[in-house]
């Protein structure tokens, strides 16, 4: 059975249904209960989260398996990494993940390492949930997409969702898996609505899924910019050219399969990421064809990104920092050589 | 009592009327951003300064341009305090070019160097080695500078506190670190979030002075920040001030604020009010009448509503300032 619930909805129920089904599930964080130690309130009326994402744990769940932390990222993350190698199963939720420069050693020398370095003598069962994106006119200590940086680092599983069924999948997957997965929440997607099958359910990580298909070019987007990619499949339908729209839902690890075949199979390729240009997974992806799928292409490798500049907190700026359906249609004009496109 | 004793030395009715306006921006520019805010006008989202006028005002009343100071998310009051312009500060909130920062900053990055203001901040914790680094420079130029950090009661557990304020303390840095303890860290409580009585407890640690005080007694933040002001320019190190203060709004423009109860709201707004207890201390200690106080309202009233309109007729920055700012000077290959 599904039901149309939000993002948001989705990722509460991965995690309740989670911390029902095992009791070493714990969730931390800034105000992940939101105000659980204050007297008067009643705890239906606690926050919940700053987004309200995690509202109602506290209810069911209780002040020892739903943490609200000081605002001190190193402590808490730090802990939620021992406490993973001890044999809890945290969920350590980092607010934003711009935050990430307040504990990078509690996750990539700590978290990320500490498995290889004992000689695989632990695991570290934890998922930090982190909030990114820009669009939200948050500014540019709030609105980055970090996923890149985390790739980079061996021991880091890295998921990045566009829609509220693999988020809640994957989110159970994650907290399911032994290893230490970061885990993405695009902020301007929590109010999306959609389909999302009731109980718990997994999306094996590391398998992209193909949200649209089509013979004439591959478009590999990443988080919500999977839902860009499809409203510019859509108008390029209009011109008779059938995009395939692959969304890798994990880039660490990176389901290399599906995307060189897509490639094989269209010939063009075109890497929607809203985040900075420069060593991140658009250049990954497209480097990963380039090695291995070079025969494959009719055209060079496109990339439609943000800049490389921080998000701007002006929204006359922030509109065109960002990737959109139109500025996907330039490219393909440019790929195939027809200015027509670019009018539709 | 003694406050007022102290008072009459050293502030005198110039300085007092220059913080009075200060306090009264302050509380009509959060204000107004509270209403414009509540129509969609103003993108992003605003942390509002009001209800904690008398600590950047008490504390900036010493400093002058040349002195540096470190502000947070909820830095509106620290700007005004500091000297930055109205209308430009309500233009970057409204995202527009002609704000401070050409719109690329927003509420929560509203700077201005030449006035000393380096910055809100958006990251908890991200002043205090701001802070230290420009008590760094003020001591290395020997130009007589300090450097104020403003923090939250929240901030007080991040890691930087410990490794901002320990470097300004072993460096014996012209550094005045203020706490503003508004009792709450978003929903939570101070007290459960930190272990320690108080936050000026900590400063024994460092070695450093650290005091509390009444942070909606304008009169008492004044004194204790000019003994410790005093202090750092005197080459003596970094102190501790700890402000015990409340926000009137809540902790961004929209929360419901259930963790309050309507108790202390109402104590707080009312009878605490830093504003309404400075005006009666003026009036009662003849550094101004009720007439000269009443002027100062009404023309403040008109700043900020200058400030709105000037906002609104402001253009949008134009696309080709995505990319600028970003570095001085960024070539690659070779140039023709
Ligand atoms: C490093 C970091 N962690 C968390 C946040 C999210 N955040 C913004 S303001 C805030 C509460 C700050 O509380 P406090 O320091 O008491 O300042 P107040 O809001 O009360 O003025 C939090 C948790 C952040 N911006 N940066
Ligand atoms: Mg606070």
């Amino acid at each position: 059975m599904t039901r149309e619930i939000s993002f948001a909805d989705a990722v509460n129920e991965a995690i309740s249904e989670t911390m029902r089904k095992d009791d070493d599930v714990i969730l931390l964080g800034e105000d992940v209960a939101g105000g659980a130690d204050v007297d008067h309130l009643q705890n239906d009326e606690a926050w919940g989260g700053v987004m309200g994402v995690t509202k109602g744990l506290i209810q069911e769940f209780g002040k020892n398996r739903v943490l609200d932390t000081p605002i001190a990222e190193a402590g808490y993350v730090g802990a939620a990494v021992s406490a993973a190698a001890t044999g809890m199963r945290p969920i350590a939720e980092l607010m934003f993940n711009d935050f990430i420069g307040s504990c990078l050693d509690e996750v990539m020398n700590q978290g990320a390492k500490l498995r290889y370095m004992f000689g695989g003598h632990a695991k570290i069962p934890l998922v930090i949930r982190t909030m990114h994106g820009a669009g939200f006119r948050a500014a540019a200590q709030h609105s980055q997409s970090l996923y890149g940086l985390f790739t980079a680092i061996p021991g880091v599983k890295v998921i990045v969702p566009s829609n509220p069924r693999d988020a809640k999948g994957l989110l159970i997957s994650a907290i399911e898996d032994d290893d230490m997965v970061v885990f993405f929440e695009d902020k301007t997607l929590y109010n999306v609505k959609a389909d999302v099958p009731e109980g718990y359910y997994t999306i094996p990580i590391g398998q992209a899924d193909i949200k649209r298909k089509g013979d004439d070019l591959t478009i590999v987007a990443i988080g919500k910019q999977v839902q860009i990619a499809l409203m510019a499949a859509e108008k390029l339908e209009q011109k008779g050219i059938q995009a395939e729209v692959v969304d890798p839902r994990s880039l660490s690890p990176l389901d290399e399969d599906t995307i060189l075949k897509s490639v094989q199979k269209t010939n063009h390729l075109i890497i929607v990421d809203e985040a900075n240009p420069r060593c991140n997974a658009a250049t990954d992806i497209s480097a990963l064809v380039a090695d291995k799928g070079f025969d494959f292409l009719d055209a060079p490798i496109k990339m439609v990104t943000g800049p490389h500049s921080p998000v701007p907190f002006s929204p006359s700026l922030e509109d065109v920092y960002l990737p959109s359906p139109e500025k996907i249609l330039a490219v393909v004009a440019e790929m195939i050589d027809d200015e027509s496109i670019v009018a539709i | 009592m003694r406050a007022s004793q102290v008072q009459q030395e050293s502030l005198t009715s110039e300085k007092a009327k220059w913080m009075y306006q200060k306090m009264v921006e302050i509380r009509q520019f959060e204000d107004q951003v509270h209403e414009t805010f509540s129509t969609g006008v103003i993108p992003g989202f605003v942390h509002l300064y009001a209800g904690e006028e008398a600590v950047a005002v008490g504390v900036c009343a010493h400093l002058d341009d040349k002195d540096f100071i470190t502000s947070t998310h909820r830095g509106h009051g620290h700007c005004i305090a500091k000297g930055c312009d109205l209308k430009g500060m309500m233009a970057e909130i409204y995202g527009k070019s002609t704000g401070l920062c050409k719109g690329k900053g927003g509420s929560m990055h509203i700077a201005d160097v030449s006035k000393g203001m380096l910055g809100a901040n958006g990251i908890v914790g991200g002043g205090f080695p701001l802070a230290t680094g420009a008590g760094l420079t003020a001591k290395l130029k020997k130009n007589g500078a300090v450097a104020v950090c403003f923090f939250g009661d929240g901030a007080n557990n991040h890691g930087t506190f410990h490794e901002g304020i320990n470097q300004a303390a072993i460096w014996n840095l012209p550094v005045i670190f203020v706490a503003e303890n508004n009792g709450y860290g978003e929903a939570t409580p101070f007290e459960y979030a930190s272990s320690c009585k108080s936050i000026a407890d900590r400063a024994t640690s460092y070695s450093i002075p650290g005091e509390t005080v009444d942070g909606k007694d304008t009169i008492a933040v004044y004194e204790a920040a000019q003994r410790a002001v005093e202090r750092a320019r005197n080459g003596e190190g970094p102190s501790l001030i700890e402000c015990k203060t409340y926000r009137n709004y809540g902790h961004f423009e929209g929360d419901a604020q259930t963790y309050k109860t309507s108790e202390e709201r109402d104590e707080h707004l009312t009878a605490l009010d830093a504003i309404i207890r400075f005006r009666e201390h003026l009036v009662a200690n003849e550094l101004s009448t009720e007439e000269e106080l009443h002027g100062i309202d009404e023309q403040v009233q008109e700043a900020v509503r200058d400030a709105v309109e000037f906002a609104e007729k402001s253009p949008l920055p134009e696309a080709d300032q995505l990319t600028t700012d970003v570095y001085v000077n960024y070539k690659s290959g070779e140039e023709e």
